[in-house]
């Protein structure tokens, strides 16, 4: 499913099926930007230059990226698997959530440094833990894992609402929110940025994730699981545990970066707070095509989009929900491109 | 508690559970046609969303809700025939593409509701209502069920018709075969390609119908991100219902409740968080699930191309 594109060509193939998509996805784009009566190039300058080329800019960008990493490198588990979780955005509320009513508990008891760790295991317990009953009824009875994490999703995402609205809120704010961590126990800065470490956490992540689906024995029974359901248990793999595992582990990821992204950047969660990033990278990761490394690149050119469109709203006129129509582009571009690469192979072969 | 059983409370509980049901009751229907068929179509919300987005541009131009629906149902077509193209004719990912195409109608329709309507957020008038004679006339239930716009009537009916295609019509057991095993389709002559085509068409169709009746009749105005999920729920409405349509009509009017539960509550004057009523639905299915979980709720070829000749 993966393999078949990195042993086909060399890299300049590659580079080039990506670079194609996204070329023709900044250029359909544009073209419907000109039919509404925008300037493409002033939307694409001024994103590009706010979110990448300006210091501050540039800076949250990368921080973007944190959470963005950590679920993609928890979606490439499940996906490599075989496994859809699609439940992500309960699973890191979920966590967000916990976490974020722990931490300013915690601080006032131990150490800062030790807090933060503790609220980071509990967001992966938390996000793993969500995904125990999708992933028990796929193991034992095979129930599609896409409706059950979608409804627990569903679920999740309105008990992180219910939580903070009725057991954790603050007494002390007029909207409902969890109380909120002083920024002094927040994660720390690297250097003299405004990014958190949590950006480090999170390419360590997917760069071990990585190495673990492609480089070790226990990755490759996971592969197996996902190429073929049937030849892992033929192959006498533990075919219901691993597939708990693999669960456990993409969710406990995606529970981690919401643990992550509030102990980072926000300090606590507001009623109604859901960034959805959860299905918003699952385009990235069929981009990058499970490849930890790709997914790097991708996930800071769409993070980019997204904080370079989010001002571009005021400034050009052009709602930053554009940069889904963007996504989208280059999702059917990359899938197309795919598929005209892999019929031409197959005409030569033949 | 005896709030809770005034006439106001139940006639506002039950029409307002039609009205918040019949989206989820059409998108269940056109997702169940297109996974009997063989088509997992993740793109349901991209087809609900473009559809309400349409509907309610046909309408506001036009004045007639007839005209909306139709639009409405065009404009998930348009959305269908992405799939068709891409994903039945060329057997490309399916869940890729689908979560491109919501994604797509989320950004497409807020940038062009940003456009036309951000400035002045325009409203429909109320949708005409056809009160059915003497069964409008019973009490409470007859404002809940038999007072709504005929789109609603029309719905009802193609459950039942739905229900008789799919038992006893050479297309119903065509779909079926698409889905369970399209090469044996294909031995008997019949084009699995355009079997599945039709389906998906039908899908989109419905899909937009039920959006645009969420924005024409149940909101009275579009705003982005309407659906918030309508088509998820219609998604896995489809799949619990195993192929059957009736339980898409029962589980559509489960989410309904509960989504009508909450503005009824209030005019009982009890606030309860929306979201523990929203929880409702989603956890009595989790538990269904979880207490009678059995194999094969879903046809073995769904979300499989089908090329003939291989395996």
């Amino acid at each position: 499913m993966t393999t078949e594109s990195e042993i086909g060509a060399g890299p300049q193939a590659t580079m080039l099926r990506v670079l194609i998509p996204v070329a023709l996805a900044l250029l359909v784009g544009g073209l419907i930007l000109l039919a509404l009566g925008k300037n493409p190039l002033d939307y694409y300058g001024y994103v590009m230059q706010r979110s990448l080329l300006r210091w501050g800019g540039f800076q949250e960008t990368l921080t973007r990226m944190a959470p963005l990493l950590l679920i993609a490198a928890g979606l490439i588990v499940a996906f490599r698997a075989g496994i859809w979780n699609l439940g992500g955005d309960g699973q890191f509320l979920l966590a967000a959530v916990t976490s974020a009513a722990l931490a300013p508990v915690l601080i006032g008891l131990i150490p800062r440094g030790l807090t933060l760790v503790v609220c980071m295991i509990v967001g992966i317990g938390v996000g793993a833990l969500w995904s125990l009953i999708p992933a028990m009824l796929k193991a034992r009875y095979g129930v599609n894992e896409i409706i059950t994490t979608l409804m627990m999703s569903f679920l999740g995402t309105s008990l992180a609402n219910v939580l903070i609205k009725l057991v954790l809120r603050d007494p002390d704010t007029t909207v409902p929110q969890t109380r909120s961590l002083p920024v002094d126990g927040r994660l720390p800065r690297l250097f003299d940025t405004t990014i958190h470490c949590g950006l480090v956490l999170a390419i360590l992540a997917v760069i071990l994730v990585h190495l673990m689906m492609t480089r070790t024995a226990f990755g490759l029974k996971l592969q197996v699981l996902g190429a073929n359901r049937a030849a892992a248990i033929h192959a006498g793999l533990r075919v219901e545990r691993l597939t708990i595992v693999a669960f456990a582990l993409s969710a406990g990821l995606i529970g981690l970066a919401g643990a992550v992204e509030v102990l980072g950047v926000w300090g606590t969660v507001r009623a109604d707070w859901n960034p959805a990033f959860g299905l918003l990278v699952v385009p990235l990761v069929f981009l990058a095509r499970f490849n930890g490394y790709a997914v790097i690149g991708f996930t800071l050119f769409f993070s980019a989009l997204m904080v370079g469109g989010e001002s571009a709203a005021r400034r050009v006129g052009v709602p930053q929900h554009y940069v889904l129509v963007l996504v989208a582009l280059l999702l059917l571009f990359l899938a197309l491109v795919e598929y005209l690469d892999q019929s031409r192979r197959k005409r030569i072969a033949a | 508690m005896n709030a809770l059983f005034t006439e106001p409370f139940l006639v506002s509980l039950l029409f307002g559970a039609v009205t918040a049901g019949l989206p989820l009751l059409l998108a269940g229907l056109g997702e169940q046609i297109s996974e009997k068929a063989g088509v997992l179509n993740i793109g349901l919300e991209g087809m609900m969303l473009f559809g309400a987005y349409t509907g309610f541009l046909a309408t506001y131009s036009t004045g007639s809700f007839w005209l909306g629906f139709l639009a409405g149902g065009a404009g998930g077509m348009a959305v269908a025939l992405i799939v068709l193209l891409l994903c039945i004719r060329r057997g490309l990912n399916q869940i890729v593409i689908g979560i491109a195409l919501t994604v797509g109608a989320e950004g497409l329709t807020s940038l062009l509701h940003f456009v036309q309507f951000s400035r002045t957020y325009p409203r429909l008038p109320a949708a005409p209502v056809l009160a059915l004679p003497i069964l409008s006339q019973i009490p409470i239930l007859g404002k809940g069920f038999f007072s709504h716009h005929p789109l609603v009537y029309v719905s009802w009916i193609l459950v039942a018709a739905l229900t008789w295609m799919f038992r006893s019509t050479y297309l119903g057991l065509s779909l079926e075969a698409a889905g369970n095993k399209p090469a044996a389709l294909d031995a008997a002559g019949v084009d699995v390609v355009r079997t599945r085509s039709l389906a998906v068409l039908a899908t989109g169709f419905l899909a937009g119908v039920g959006g645009a009746y969420m924005a024409n009749v149940g909101a009275g105005l579009f705003v982005p991100f309407m659906t918030g999920g309508a088509g998820v729920i219609g998604i896995v409405l489809a799949m619990l219902a195993r192929g059957r349509p009736l339980w898409v009509l029962i589980g559509a009017s489960l989410f309904g409740v509960s989504v009508a539960m909450t503005t009824a509550l209030q005019v009982a004057g009890i606030n309860v968080p929306t979201d523990v009523v929203q929880m409702l639905p989603f956890a009595v299915v989790m538990l269904v699930l979880v207490l009678f979980a059995r194999n094969s709720m879903l046809p073995p070829a769904l979300g499989l191309p089908y090329v003939r000749g291989e395996r």
